[in-house]
């Protein structure tokens, strides 16, 4: 017992609690503040106020929503299937913060000197992390197949049946362009990819993967960027729960705190896609004039223009049609991503990358 | 870890499918379990090649998972043409060889 | 990880975790009446697998068998039985079909898959090695570089066949499941 108790009291595990315990947090607290940033995009792109009523410029807006949630009556429809109908929020969310442990958040740090050795910003240092990240996102898809089929109504099932069909699609674009990086830097590890990104091009342009053999790095960030778009079902691709035509899709028949997990959900989607974006393509923690040890902060603003440009596209773009959504995917993304690969690889193996 | 463990896991994985295609009267489930044998044997590849300290037990696998694939796809696809026909998964309304 | 096995005691505490989530996922797919819960013990199953594959050093079957089996192989089987909606459809089909209603293919079955297992463990009686370590004795060989070069030449016309084969299962599923106009 007492060998539990020295690793239990071990800076490096203090640390790592510590460190588990701000992600878990901090996704919580970053899907309000994206409810919040979303209304007053969406408000400002449409010359709106927005939420303004609740607090200074409406900044307490989440918290009145999350009151409001906790306390509406959680309804069950009678012909839903109970286990399933239960189970399908828990492990949609679950996924959603799952899918962040392998992210890499800043550089290794001694956190001013309190810790023996140098300890990742991250939750799980893995060596294949970019896969774990896309197995743990493909689960996600249950969580959504699963409310459509237990609510045991048409629009949910309607949306679930888009979601299933949508993601697989999707996923093969995201894994080619995601190939095409792991082959460029040589590593599967999140970290190692992010470390190879530090540096210049004669001086000025930074060493990203958007600018890695280019065209092909850009054309890379680009279809991961459209794949994940769809793969966090967000407009233009927000099929699984488009209003006008399903009401809400997947969640029409969920009210109360299991509607707040599938809410929670997407916005966290949304957060890890853009970290692993930033991590893979932009340079992660990498950039200019901040020190290496405060990396973390160009990590945040990385993070939130990638976020914006979420919100931008969902209020500025009409929705596809799904026919022209499933074309997209399989008979433009796909061969481009998959073009991308092979080209990129001829580079690697000329350049000797 | 003895490398027996691993075989034992995998012989009683494999006899679990087996007894589902044996016993069960769904279409679907057959395929399920179908799927269930392969990973027996899939553990098993694992197991052995870790044994000997080479790649070639999970490459196997990856053949294995390869070809589950492309069976699940033909598989389902029966499975839902059978269907418009029958409007039934039992195997036992599949008797006559024309319809 | 490695510290994380050592507090939990051994690695046979997480074989016999993962080793019992997999069996009863396995029970559960061909326990189950609903053919969606069989799909989903079935998902329950692979991840018990995924574990023990962990435990054998081999983190890239690991997550492979998350994406490919769980994350597609799975969906496509919840996508037919949910495009089908299989269990309300027939459910008396269901009762009256199921093998505690049909006693003889019942015992039948049982009998073949007891003779599999007993077959199984007759060959196991006489296998000498089985107590030997799986980790003794040699080093894991388990990057994706070793499995990546191992691959593509070795088993290169391998896999090279498997292409065809993905290809003719594509168009065979697609002529299969195709609706004929009349």
């Amino acid at each position: 017992m007492s060998g539990v108790l020295d690793w239990l009291t071990m800076p490096q595990t203090i640390f790592f609690l510590a460190v588990t315990g701000v992600v878990f947090l901090a996704l919580q607290v970053s899907a309000a503040v994206f409810v919040y940033a979303e209304r007053k995009v969406a408000a400002f792109m449409q010359q709106r106020y927005g939420p303004y009523l609740v607090g200074p410029k409406g900044l307490l807006q989440p918290i009145a929503d999350i009151v409001k949630l906790v306390f509406k009556e959680e309804l069950r429809p009678k012909a839903a299937d109970g286990l399933l109908f239960a189970a399908a929020p828990v492990i949609s969310a679950i996924a959603a913060f799952a899918a962040f442990a392998p992210v890499p958040f800043g550089a290794s740090t001694t956190f001013f000197g309190l810790l023996p050795e140098p300890m990742p910003l991250q939750v799980a240092d893995i060596n294949v992390a970019v896969l774990v990240i896309f197995a743990i996102t493909s689960m996600g898809v249950y969580g959504i197949v699963l409310a459509g089929w237990a609510s045991n109504s048409k629009y949910s099932l309607l949306g679930g049946l888009r979601s299933s069909a949508q993601m697989i699609s999707y996923e093969l674009a995201y894994g080619m362009s995601l190939a095409t990086i792991c082959m460029i830097a040589g590593s599967l590890s999140l970290r190692e990819i992010v470390d190879a990104q530090a540096g210049y091009y004669f001086g000025v342009i930074p060493k990203w993967n958007v600018f890695v053999l280019f065209p092909t790095g850009f054309i890379a960030f680009l279809v991961f960027g459209t794949a994940g778009v769809a793969e966090t079902n967000r407009a233009p691709f927000d099929f699984p729960e488009a209003e006008q035509e399903l009401v809400a899709g997947y969640h029409t028949e969920y009210s109360s705190m299991k509607f707040a997990l599938f809410f929670l959900a997407e916005y966290i989607n949304m957060v890890t896609a853009a970290a692993v974006t930033t991590n893979l393509f932009l340079g992660g923690w990498h950039g200019p004039l901040i020190p290496e040890a405060y990396g973390w902060i160009w990590f945040l603003i990385k993070l939130f223009v990638l976020c914006f440009v979420y919100l931008w596209l969902r209020w500025t773009l009409p929705r596809f049609r799904y026919d022209q959504l499933m074309a997209f995917g399989w008979k433009l993304l796909l061969p481009l991503a998959t073009i991308n690969l092979l080209v990129s690889a001829a580079g690697v193996l000329y350049f000797g990358l | 870890m003895p490398i027996g463990y691993y075989l034992a896991l995998s012989g009683v994985l494999f006899a679990i499918g087996a007894a589902g295609v044996f016993l069960r009267r769904n279409l679907i489930t057959l395929l399920l379990s179908v799927e269930i044998m392969l990973n027996a044997v899939n553990l098993s590849f694992v197991a052995f090649g870790r044994q000997q300290g080479s790649v070639d037990g999970q490459i196997i696998t990856f053949f294995v998972m390869t070809v589950a694939a492309a069976e699940a796809a033909v598989g389902l696809a029966l499975v839902i043409a059978l269907f418009r026909h029958r409007e039934s998964l039992n195997p036992e309304a599949f008797t006559s060889l024309k319809w | 990880m490695r510290r994380g096995c050592s507090i939990l005691g051994s690695d046979l505490i997480l074989f016999g975790l993962f080793a019992a989530v997999a069996v009863m996922g396995s029970l559960a797919v061909i326990g189950q009446k609903n053919p969606i819960y069989s799909v989903l013990a079935l998902i329950l199953s692979f991840f018990g697998l995924s574990g023990l594959y962990v435990l054998l050093e081999a983190p890239f079957v690991a997550v492979v068998q998350i994406i490919i089996y769980a994350g597609a192989i799975m969906v496509l089987f919840l996508f037919v039985v949910m495009l089908l909606n299989v269990p309300r459809e027939d459910a008396a089909e269901w009762d009256r079909t199921h093998p505690y209603y049909r006693p003889a293919p019942a015992v039948l079955g049982s009998a073949l898959a007891a003779a599999t297992l007993g077959l199984l463990a007759w060959a196991f009686s006489r296998t000498p090695g089985l107590g030997a370590g799986v980790a003794d004795a040699r080093p894991a060989a388990s990057s994706v570089g070793q499995l990546g070069r191992v691959l593509f030449t070795d088993y290169m016309f391998a896999f090279e066949v498997t292409s065809i084969l993905i290809l003719i299962a594509m168009v065979g599923a697609v002529a299969l499941a195709r609706k004929r106009e009349q």
